[in-house]
């Protein structure tokens, strides 16, 4: 690791004024930032902690959705009633993110901000609709994901909170890859009223829409209504984890699985 | 140069770091405790396994600064002043839960949290998936698995002493 000057703000305010330094980088959880600092793959000139920021935290409902602040960690997420009894396919996806040492550590902020093609969180933000609060906007999950670990959020910009709203059901299945425990291929589904979504991680270079597999469950909310779609292999992910056309066939178990997890 | 300040199994340090030093190095390197290992320095066998604040963490993947005014705990702090071992030292000698040894003080470390996490009692299931982050070249886990479950009886109060392993 290259050294690097370390400040720890206890306001957003003051994160975004250190964060203005175009060399400096936001770190919350450290256990996507530290292992890439490890390989030089970065020469952050600081590093701004976030973890002092009393205002980034806490999990609350706000009306009809649980608003989660970017420094919750992974552990609190899976163990919060709050979320268990609202959303529980977002606390059972939390409690299978890695492994407890990465849940003890890892920030829902860290992780949505990062937008890792094989990340758990951005699933959930996708599928449920979520819509993302930064220090200086609101930007809604359709707008937020862009590409391979890219995401609308500017430099300098802060993740502050994640707002979820309460669907009528949800649910989460996922491959993991069973050495880094990343997703190989996960499928979010979700049911509010009438309006159904379906988010592909892991599969592509970015989280995605499955388009087909939503009209077939807004028309018939079951398993068996995904079980002859098919996910096109063309611009998936291939390495020596497995092939386009493995993940494509992924995304069909585990879509059926998702829709069976969320009754 | 940033200072750190933190207590180490009771005993509080300060030291001066880097921006960079991470946890495993200020404490292996500077506090001289090198019961905690560095395994694979990537974040993913777990044998680097410390408490913050009561929390099992990878002390490789964590800053030496974000732990400033934490409370540390290391496989050195686990057994009394009079060396008698903690009831999850204890019943991995008692189990044969390690061979070569380089992953016990992690997987002692995670143990105690898992443990600690389930006060009503542990399931085998529960005990194999919480180990998720601990890898082990030896064992075949069989052997872990076993202590664990006889330490968990003893730290939850069920028994006093670790069942034997002959039964
Ligand atoms: C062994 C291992 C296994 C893992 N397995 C999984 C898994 O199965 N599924 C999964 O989803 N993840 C997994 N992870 C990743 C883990 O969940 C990370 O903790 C998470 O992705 C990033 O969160 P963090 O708080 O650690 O972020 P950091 O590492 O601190 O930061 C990540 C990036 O986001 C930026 N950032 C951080 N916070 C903010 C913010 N509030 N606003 C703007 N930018 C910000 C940082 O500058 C950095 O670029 C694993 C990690 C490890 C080490
Ligand atoms: S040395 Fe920290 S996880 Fe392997
Ligand atoms: S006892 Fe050798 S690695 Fe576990």
């Amino acid at each position: 690791m290259y050294d690097f000057a370390y400040h720890k703000p206890g306001s957003v305010a003051d994160a975004v004024k250190l964060l203005a330094d175009p060399d400096a980088k936001a770190i919350s959880g450290g256990h996507t930032l530290l292992p890439a600092l490890k390989h030089r793959l970065n020469k952050p000139s600081a590093l701004v902690d976030l973890s002092g920021i009393a205002e980034l935290r806490g999990i609350k409902r706000v009306g009809n959705a649980i608003v989660i602040g970017a420094l919750t960690r992974h552990v609190e997420v899976a163990t919060s009633a709050e979320v268990a009894a609202a959303i529980p396919a977002l606390a059972y996806m939390a409690s299978h993110i890695g492994d407890v040492q990465v849940r003890n550590r890892g920030t829902i902020g860290g992780s949505v901000s990062n937008n890792d093609p094989a990340a758990d969180y951005p699933a959930a933000v996708l599928g449920l609709g979520a819509t993302v609060h930064t220090s200086s906007r609101k930007i809604a999950a359709d707008d937020f994901f862009q590409g391979m670990f890219t995401t609308a959020l500017e430099p300098g910009e802060i993740l502050t909170a994640i707002e979820f709203p309460i669907v009528d059901k949800a649910g989460y299945a996922k491959m993991k890859n069973p050495a880094s425990r990343y997703v190989m291929a996960g499928v979010f589904v979700s049911k509010a009223g009438g309006a159904v979504r379906v988010a592909v991680n892991g599969a592509g270079p970015c989280v995605f829409r499955q388009a087909a597999m939503e009209a077939a469950l807004a028309a018939n909310w079951s398993p068996d209504a995904v079980a002859n779609i098919r996910q096109s292999p063309d611009n998936l992910n291939a390495d020596i984890h497995g092939s386009a056309e493995y993940r494509a066939h992924l995304v069909g178990v585990m879509a059926r699985r998702a829709v069976a997890a969320a009754g | 140069m940033p200072q750190v300040t933190l207590t180490v199994n009771g005993q509080t340090h300060t030291a001066e770091v880097e921006g960079r030093t991470l946890l495993v190095e200020l404490l292996r390197e500077k506090l001289r405790l090198t019961g905690t290992h560095v395994g694979c320095d990537t974040s993913q066998c777990g044998a680097c396994v410390v408490h913050i604040n009561g929390e099992s963490v990878k002390s490789c993947t964590t800053l030496a600064v974000m732990a400033n005014g934490a409370q540390v705990t290391t496989i050195e702090g686990l057994a009394a002043a009079d060396g008698t071992l903690h009831a999850m030292q204890e019943a991995f000698r008692e189990y044969h839960a390690l061979q070569c040894g380089f992953c016990t003080p992690g997987m002692v470390m995670s143990a105690i949290d898992l443990v600690n996490k389930h006060p009503d009692g542990i399931t085998e299931q529960q005990i194999r998936e919480g180990l998720e982050g601990n890898l082990c070249r030896c064992t075949g886990y069989h052997n872990i698995v076993r202590a664990i479950a006889a330490a968990a009886d003893v730290m939850h109060g069920k028994r006093t002493e670790i069942a034997s392993a002959a039964q």
